[in-house]
């Protein structure tokens, strides 16, 4: 079988996959629904972490900052959004299914513009910090975020905010959100793979391998670094504005920043696959996602333990994840050939299959 | 907001107990990020579990008050304890780290903290909890600024602490280990010092600094199984501003952060308070940033 039938084959079942799934299992619409958003997670984490070897802990602030933005968008565009949130829930505004739906949409086109200028800002700040710095930055400015919100009483501070109620039956409302999440989570996954396979690409994997140099080579490594997390910000954006929507709640610590739950488990998440794959986020959030919600149901209070647990094996034993040590074992699959003299230098020019990132 | 620095500065006596609150809880901030800078700048491993081994400690001295035992006398307890616990957790985890990126420290550290805070929630349960010390509280500035001793002692107790590991590092055979291999790990293997035991120490050592800094935030301050996270800002915010070894800066940047944490959450409100602390981190990193200019850092 060729490589391109394997692929076909792939992508077709993961489609076919994605659309059957709710209809077979229809009690579990939303829990498929949210395997979207990590795999989603997963791959823009990855633009930077995986393929720029930017290490971000706070991608999570752009999830938060669009599902904002889109509430405001949503409510604002009929209402008076402070009169709105004061009230805490207690009246309920009844949007038409048209209101509703203009709503959205602007909604989640604001999301993505508002989170990709968001991230040329920050980069503004952050990019010039390095290795750990860069870590620690952007987890400080998720958290902050998120305490920045708890108190802005405009948008219903730490009491958090009711989303616009859905115009129609709670099943056709499961679907259609699922709907929403299924179709970004593959937009995204083409999105990617087709900046993945162009000049840009090759410049971000560059940056990765060694700025210095990158920089040297002529690539203006500041717009690049910039450009990817613009991507990676547009697209958690609009998840943001579909995940808010589909919860029907936003509360600021728990929900829209969930920094050192979700803000995480997308970095654990990416590795856990193989990050610098393509392929690699998509099956640690599928697997990630399964442990999780195996262990929800199975260890009654104790699932948190197993996961932070989980968390640290995946870091410290088994690193270059999933897709890395196929790579490993097997790289005539990814067109790596093994030419036993000239193996170690074969390797380095493909892309070293253990890719530590900035260890070297 | 302008109402409460109106306030400070119509009643001038209020920032006497601002500062005071302040420098007395800085100190003991500063004591938990001596730990981190040591465990960072000896293993290079940046432990984002500073502030779950704080809180841990805390919890060690509220369990024992319960049972009977002053928490002064848990003090030493605590820290044998922790003791225990930092060199039990760097055979488990942290060996596996220390050669490697610094991404992976940070990462497998959060997983730590993770688990040690939902162990803390599963065994003692979510409330707030405090230690009672039994001290009594005099006001004074005829009952304007109130003055609790315990956190008197605590201070005493903090200062205690640091000389003792100052001295620690600077005379004993395992000090001077410790020194030398933070300096070259290699030329100090090659000088007969047995590295791994020299790591394991370290991260020992600075677990026990953290539990003593927990069982005094839990007489003076509130301790609360996911309030570690805050404290392991804390620490970076003041590393990263002290920068590594330098015993002094620790200490300034830490009596400073607590004195800016009390004037934040005085003036901006309680609810900001948080806030403050991570705006704060951002802050000294960009400074940072901007301080070392166009000199890039390599990234190592």
């Amino acid at each position: 079988m060729t490589s391109k039938r394997v692929q076909i084959l792939l992508h077709g079942g993961v489609l076919a996959a994605g659309i059957i799934a709710p209809l077979i299992f229809p009690n579990y619409t939303l829990q498929i629904a949210v395997l979207w958003v990590m795999i989603l997670f997963a791959m823009t984490w990855d633009v930077m972490g995986g393929q720029m070897g930017y290490n971000s802990l706070g991608n999570i602030f752009f999830f938060g900052a669009g599902m904002y933005t889109c509430v405001i968008v949503q409510i604002g565009l009929y209402y008076d959004v402070a009169k709105y949130t004061a009230a805490s829930g207690m009246i309920t505004v009844n949007f038409t299914p048209e209101q509703y739906f203009t709503g959205l949409a602007l909604g989640m086109i604001a999301a993505a513009l508002v989170c990709a200028v968001l991230a040329v800002i920050l980069g503004w700040i952050v990019f010039g910090l390095r290795g750990p710095y860069f870590a620690i930055g952007t987890l400080g400015i998720a958290l902050a975020a998120g305490e920045l919100f708890s108190a802005w009483e405009y948008v219903g501070g730490g009491g958090g905010i009711a989303l616009p109620v859905y115009p129609g039956e709670p099943d056709d409302r499961a679907y259609f959100f699922y709907l929403l999440c299924f179709t970004l989570a593959v937009v995204t996954f083409a999105v990617l793979r087709r900046i993945y396979a162009s000049r840009f690409g090759l410049a971000i994997n560059a940056i990765r391998d060694d700025e210095e140099k990158a920089e040297g080579m002529g690539i203006h490594t500041r717009r690049h670094k910039t450009v990817g997390w613009c991507i990676s910000a547009f697209f958690l954006g609009i998840s943001g504005a579909i995940f808010g929507n589909m919860i029907g709640f936003i509360e600021p610590l728990e929900v829209a920043f969930p920094t050192v739950t979700f803000g995480i488990f997308m970095v654990v998440m990416a590795l856990l696959g193989g990050k610098g794959t393509m392929w690699g986020p998509v099956i640690g959030a599928t697997l990630f996602h399964a442990f999780k919600e195996v262990t929800w149901i199975h260890l009654l209070g104790w699932q948190w333990v197993a996961l932070g647990a989980f968390i640290i094996i995946v870091v410290v034993f088994f690193q270059q994840g999933i897709m890395g040590w196929i790579q490993d074992k097997r790289p005539h699959w990814f067109g790596i050939v093994v030419d036993e003299a000239g193996a170690a230098r074969e390797i380095e020019l493909e892309g070293a299959p253990r890719r530590t990132g900035a260890a070297e | 907001m302008v109402n409460n620095i109106a306030l400070l500065t119509d009643v001038p006596i209020l920032n006497v107990q601002l500062l005071l609150d302040g420098l007395l809880i800085g100190a003991i901030f500063a004591l938990a990020a001596y730990g981190l800078a040591l465990v960072w700048g000896v293993m290079n491993v940046k432990n984002l579990a500073q502030g779950d081994l704080v809180i841990m400690g805390g919890y060690i001295a509220w369990y024992l008050s319960e049972l009977g035992v002053h928490p002064i006398l848990g003090l030493p307890i605590a820290i044998v304890l922790m003791f225990a616990f930092g060199w039990v957790v760097y055979f488990l985890i942290i060996r596996y780290v220390i050669e490697r990126d610094l991404f992976t420290s940070l990462l497998a550290t959060f997983g730590l903290a993770l688990v040690i805070q939902q162990l803390l929630n599963l065994a003692f349960g979510p409330e707030v909890q405090i230690t009672e010390s039994g001290f009594a509280i005099r006001s004074m500035f005829e009952g304007m600024v109130t003055m609790a001793d315990i956190k008197f002692i605590a201070l005493c107790l903090a200062a205690v602490l640091a000389t003792i590991i100052v001295t620690f590092m600077k005379y004993s055979r395992m000090g001077q280990a410790i020194r030398a291999t933070a300096q070259d790990p290699r030329a100090a293997k090659v000088m007969g010092i047995d590295t791994g035991r020299v790591y394991a120490f370290t991260f020992a050592l600075n677990s026990a600094i953290c539990g003593a800094a927990g069982v005094l935030i839990s007489m003076i301050w509130i301790i609360q199984p996911f309030f570690g996270m805050s404290h392991s800002i804390r620490s970076f915010v003041i590393v990263t501003a002290a920068g590594l070894g330098n015993l002094p800066g620790v200490i300034i940047a830490g009596l400073g952060l607590g004195v800016a944490e009390q004037y934040a959450g005085f003036v901006l409100g309680a609810e900001l308070q948080q806030f403050s602390v991570v705006a704060l981190l951002v802050a000294v990193l960009v400074v940072r940033q901007i301080v070392q200019g166009r000199r890039r850092q390599a990234v190592q």
